[in-house]
């Protein structure tokens, strides 16, 4: 059954993904910025599709730390890794449409520098799991570590945010105008990742709950 | 009331442990020296910009000098299962926390005071001109350091790699307040008094403080006792 909902939402994923690439690239070029402007379809999905990996990162930490259920702790590795992912997505989208546009791959940007700094963040959560042998103390410190990250994240982009700002401002609530279908299109482009994120969490959660099995019977044979 | 006096008599065990080897403390100054020799080697340390870049300088060398002085926090309790003796104890973890926190913040702002006349004479910067207000930045984004980094060297101490480890952890979760910490030590460095923009720097230290402290006080008996 849970094999079927993944198989399910990974075709629907993949559907709505080519629908919407289609949708995208039958798109006249932006008038400022040309094809190039396009990107923005994946780059800012992408980035929301971290954030809220983070968010649901959190509150399974919290959860864990709690009940001190191992479910928790899948979901927020789980989640967390595939965070991680979307952002390293957000921040090479990011960096091809800034050479083109700007003409460089890098800049120390407010928001550049942000994500960045969030990245490091959460690559460090998984650098520590994998320091970590015993299964509970590697949970429960990986989801403090987790609650201070998530801390931190608003700290760092107010901060940074007071240093200097390149970042063309939001699209959508700076006041930029963006054509209603293409409004569309970015939505209909955030589900498709969305789900997509969700497919590739419930594959690392299954894995992470078969690690957890695995581990048992090893422990039960050294046991015996 | 007895909450204090625990946390003090943490605090006082750790000065005395370390003031006795001296271990951390030198280590983490000769470090420090280290540092500001291979800097004069990166750039030409002309007077007009090494004081547009002494903030960020001074604040990379105290966060790599202290990481050395954290490192040492808890894992000096490894040796004769002094860690174990230590939860055990009739001490709530925050207490424990504190009183660490508050040794390393000694051992780091040491370092820090005697780094800083090294730091003039080498690079020819006049830091005298804004004492107090540096000292307060001082004060307060070392109080930042320490916390992050006594709980995580609390998190740290029993993993592989801890001495790769917590520089990894602690520098990323560190960034708002040493950048605080970097753009107003560099305009007391110029002579600039506090004023201004840079107000909104030292509440956002002081908030990080406040926030990281809070936190860690929360979270430091989940770490240590799991």
């Amino acid at each position: 059954m849970r094999n079927k909902i993944i198989y399910g939402l990974g075709a629907l994923a993949i559907l709505l993904l080519a629908r919407n690439i289609y949708l995208i690239s039958n798109f006249p070029p932006e008038r400022a910025q040309g094809m190039i402007f396009k990107i923005i379809f994946f780059h800012v999905p992408a980035a929301m599709t971290a954030m809220l990996g983070a968010a649901i990162a959190l509150i399974a930490s919290v959860l864990f730390l709690v009940t001190k259920n191992f479910k928790y702790d899948a979901l927020a590795v789980a989640v967390t890794e595939v965070g991680l992912a979307f952002l390293a997505a957000n921040l090479i989208t990011g960096s091809i449409w800034g050479r083109v546009i700007w003409g460089i791959w890098w800049t120390w940007d407010a928001r550049l520098t942000s994500a960045l700094v969030c990245w490091l963040l959460y690559a460090g959560y998984l650098m520590l799991r994998r320091a970590i042998e015993e299964p509970t103390q590697r949970a429960t410190f990986a989801a403090v570590f987790s609650i201070f990250a998530f801390l931190d994240v608003p700290i760092v982009i107010f901060s940074i945010k007071w240093w200097r700002t390149q970042h063309p401002q939001p699209v959508f609530w700076g006041g930029g105008s963006f054509p209603r279908d293409w409004s569309i299109v970015m939505l209909w482009n955030l589900i498709a990742l969305l789900l997509l994120g969700t497919v590739m969490t419930l594959i690392r959660l299954r894995q992470e709950e078969t690690q957890r099995e695995l581990d048992s019977l090893r422990r039960m044979a050294h046991a015996l | 009331m007895a909450f204090f006096r625990q946390v003090l008599v943490v605090g006082v065990k750790d000065l005395r442990a370390e003031l006795r080897t001296k271990e951390a403390v030198n280590a983490s100054f000769a470090f420090a020296l280290v540092i500001l020799l291979l800097f004069s080697f990166a750039f030409d340390p002309s007077e007009e910009q090494t004081r547009e870049i002494s903030g960020g300088l001074l604040w990379i060398v105290f966060a790599f000098a202290g990481t050395l002085v954290l490192n040492r926090s808890f894992a000096r309790e490894l040796g004769n299962d002094c860690l174990d003796a230590l939860i055990s104890a009739p001490v709530s973890g925050a207490a424990l926390f504190l009183g660490k926190a508050l040794a390393n913040f000694c051992l780091v702002m040491a370092v820090e005071l005697v780094s800083l006349p090294v730091f003039g004479i080498f690079y020819n910067v006049r830091w005298t001109q804004q004492f107090w207000q540096l000292l307060m930045v001082l004060l307060l984004a070392t109080w930042g350091l320490t916390v992050i980094g006594t709980i995580f060297s609390a998190l740290t101490v029993n993993i592989r790699l801890r001495e790769v480890m917590l520089p990894m952890l602690i520098y990323p979760i560190m960034v708002p307040a040493l950048m605080a910490a970097m753009r107003l030590t560099t305009d007391l460095m110029a002579g600039t008094p506090i004023g201004g923009d840079s107000v909104a720097w030292l509440r956002m230290l002081a908030g990080f403080d406040v926030v990281f402290t809070t936190v860690s006080l929360i979270l430091v008996e989940t770490v240590l006792v799991g």
